[in-house]
């Protein structure tokens, strides 16, 4: 199952790697992770995708806490949240390809950010999986570049995470 | 205010915190720092001869003392010899401060002589650890790292300082307390979780209670030995529990495991409600944790570490908390119910334990002509009177030691049980002795571990440390031998002990006393003579059978009632 893990995580050198050393030495997913400070700029805030049974989600719940760094874990997952990931895609568009490409675009609600003769870059915002639609959805020869950010989350209405 | 450099600011740290040795090896990086422990008298410095036995003289001044362990190392070199002994405390829940010399913080990460990444070498094997930028941070830091160490589940952490921080200058001022908002480990146990496990324990028919390091780390050893005898229930204590409750009680089955006994074993897999308290189903402990799961029973787990819960074997009541504070409250809910365990049914449970007892499963052929390493540990209980530290290395004589000498009093059973450190014996031995002084101390150790650390013999004798080393020579590397024998058709590769030094000789060099021991009628009077020169240390090179194995022996990734007994071979 595929989890998304929620960490304020107090913003010190070092403390990424402790939070990345966790997971591989004991051998647990990350499909994606992202990191940023907060608008407390002592405190940042780490979303990280990560797949497992329920018991292994909650062995790495456990051992993030252990972290002395890790303020708070939550799951997102185990209720109603909003995730967004963010995506910049470089893709072949010339002769009769660019206005279907265009049109595609606009079907994902995507953004034309620049444009040369033969290509467009395109920007996507969604869930992993509209992004991973988009891509599927274009010929594979077309895509030049891409560059994801990976999931961002946040609880749904009063659901809140803060020291 | 006076403004001090970062180097006195350690001392006085140290001092303040009422650190009575610090272990340690001087180097570049640390020069300020050795200078300011020159210029004191407060606490003692003990210069072991190899920043291995630094960390592992600090473990075994810790877990012999209850207190905080102190080792100080230089850069590079300093520190990564001092990895072994941090991760050997890691793995055993040890409090620990180890402070580290690094080169100055303008050339870090230039590869500068003696640099490594310190804090990132150590990250995986401690609780926690710092790099010092700032010399106005140095005392807080300090202060953390004790703080740290000695609280929730205790560790090494690790306090990195490069060497300009240690010239620079700022107003000393140690904080009494320290709290850190991201750490706050649950210490009070649930009030719900402990009524049903009390419930559960009056209920139990067939009841077994499992007791870990936990127990010993948190001081919780009366409260064991209360409970169980208030309860009547048969109890193990494992490796790292030895001594929590009284070895030669009635009541007490032996250790559990790998190597544990088998109605130990047995009763640990047929109760119906096991209580394990301060121990984590280490794979040593519970073999093969599916087999292990299968049995019907209720489990309780009381751990100060969630991590360690539902993390090998799933549990129906978990109990989060200091163990001594969750036994306290166990105690007292038991101590005021009128319900007291079914005596008939814990009449016939402990009739089946007898029954499994009869196996015994700890013999050994005792009329041998060539010296039983069973019977040296034996004697060594006898001549002490079972009142001495023991500090052990690792391998067979660790088992041995564990299964023949009967602990009665928590701290005196030192030993490396997570990481499995070969060499650890001597330098902890070292630590136990310092921090209990006039105390009688004996490392049990091998031919082959002991070489892991023998320059601290040379430690021994500048700080006149009067330990008793029981060297079990058996010319192998006798666990692998023994797996080798079982498990690679007696194929030997690599364990056997080739071109061994005359130990008693060797001693005798670094300036002790020295004894070869070959026959059995020997063993008594040599173990009596060295005990009695109180004030040197002696190395009893006791030369044994070559052949003998630990019993019972649950094979790895085996279940726990999958044993094999001596007499089945």
């Amino acid at each position: 199952m595929r989890h998304i893990l929620s960490i304020l995580v107090e913003n010190e050198a070092g403390a990424l790697s402790r939070i990345s050393g966790l997971f591989s030495a004991r051998g647990y997913n990350i499909e994606s992770l992202t990191v940023a400070p907060t608008e407390d700029p002592t405190m940042s805030r780490m979303t990280i995708v990560t797949s497992g049974s329920e018991d292994v989600i909650e062995q790495i719940t456990k051992q993030l806490n252990k972290l002395v760094e890790v303020v708070k874990v939550i799951d997102l997952t185990e209720g109603n949240h909003i995730e967004r990931e963010l995506m910049l895609v470089k893709v072949r568009a010339a002769g009769k390809d660019r206005e279907e490409m265009k049109r595609l675009a606009d079907i994902f609600r995507g953004r034309i950010l620049d444009v040369t003769d033969k290509s467009y870059t395109v920007e996507l915002t969604g869930t992993c999986s509209k992004l991973d639609a988009f891509l599927q959805a274009i010929e594979p020869g077309t895509i030049l570049e891409t560059v994801r950010t990976g999931a961002s989350g946040i609880g749904r209405g009063e659901r809140i995470l803060r020291v | 205010m006076q403004q001090i450099t970062g180097a006195e600011i350690v001392v006085r740290c140290l001092q303040d915190e009422g650190v009575e040795y610090v272990f340690g090896y001087p180097g570049g990086a640390v020069l300020n720092i050795y200078d300011e422990i020159f210029k004191q008298d407060k606490f003692k410095h003990v210069l072991v001869r190899h920043e291995q036995g630094a960390a592992h003289a600090a473990d075994g001044y810790s877990r012999s003392s209850n207190k905080t362990g102190v080792c100080l190392v230089t850069s590079g070199p300093g520190v990564t010899n001092a990895v072994t002994g941090i991760a050997t405390a890691y793995l055993d829940s040890i409090p620990m401060v180890v402070l580290t010399g690094q080169v100055p913080t303008h050339a870090i990460g230039q590869d500068a002589f003696q640099e490594c990444d310190t804090v990132g070498i150590t990250r995986p094997c401690v609780k926690h650890n710092f790099l010092v930028k700032d010399v106005r941070d140095l005392a807080t830091t300090i202060k953390k790292a004790f703080y740290l160490a000695q609280t929730g589940r205790p560790g090494p952490v690790l306090v990195d300082i490069p060497k300009d921080v240690t010239q620079a200058k700022t107003e000393y001022n140690y904080p009494k307390t320290v709290s850190l908002r991201s750490y706050n480990p649950v210490t009070k146990g649930h009030a719900g979780q402990i009524k049903k496990a009390v419930q559960l324990l009056l209920d139990a028919k067939r009841p077994m209670i499992y007791s870990g390091g936990g127990v010993i780390l948190n001081n919780a050893s009366s409260q064991l030995t209360r409970l169980v005898r208030l309860l009547g229930f048969p109890c193990t204590n494992t490796l790292m529990g030895l001594g929590a409750f009284p070895g030669t009680d009635p009541q007490f089955t032996g250790m559990p495991g790998m190597h544990g006994t088998y109605e130990t074993n047995m009763a640990m897999q047929n109760c119906d409600v096991l209580i394990a308290i301060g121990a984590r189903f280490d794979d040593r402990v519970i073999g093969n944790p599916e087999h292990f799961s299968r049995a019907d029973r209720k489990i309780i787990h009381i751990d100060i570490d969630p991590s360690s819960i539902s993390k090998r074997v799933r549990v129906d009541v978990p109990i989060v908390g200091y163990v001594a504070d969750v036994l306290d409250e166990i105690l007292r809910i038991i101590e005021s119910s009128p319900q007291r365990p079914d005596p008939a049914a814990l009449k016939a449970w402990w009739a089946e334990i007898k029954e499994w007892q009869r196996k015994d499963c700890l013999r050994y052929d005792r009329k041998s002509e060539l010296i039983k390493p069973q019977y040296v540990i034996e004697k060594l209980y006898e001549v002490t009177g079972g009142d001495a530290i023991i500090t052990s290395d690792v391998g067979q004589h660790q088992m041995w030691a564990a299964q023949y000498y009967k602990f009665d009093k928590p701290r005196r059973w030192i030993n490396s049980g997570g990481l499995g450190t070969m060499g650890f014996g001597l330098p902890s031995a070292m630590g136990a002795f310092l921090a209990n002084p006039g105390s009688t101390v004996a490392c049990v150790t091998g031919e082959a571990s002991i070489q892991m650390c023998i320059q601290e013999l040379s430690t021994c004798k500048q700080y006149h440390l009067p330990i008793k080393l029981v060297n079990l020579n058996n010319r192998y590397m006798g666990m692998v031998r023994q797996w080798q024998e079982f498990f690679y058709g007696n194929r030997y590769a690599e364990s056997y002990m080739n071109a061994l030094p005359d130990f008693a000789k060797l001693a005798e060099a670094y300036g002790h006393v020295g004894v070869r021991i070959d026959k059995p009628g020997d063993v008594e009077g040599a173990l009596r003579e060295a005990f009695a020169l109180k004030d040197r240390l002696v190395f009893l090179d006791f030369i044994t059978d070559q052949t003998e194995n630990v019993f019972p022996m649950v094979p790895g990734g085996k279940g726990l009632t999958e044993m094999i007994l001596a007499e089945e071979l």
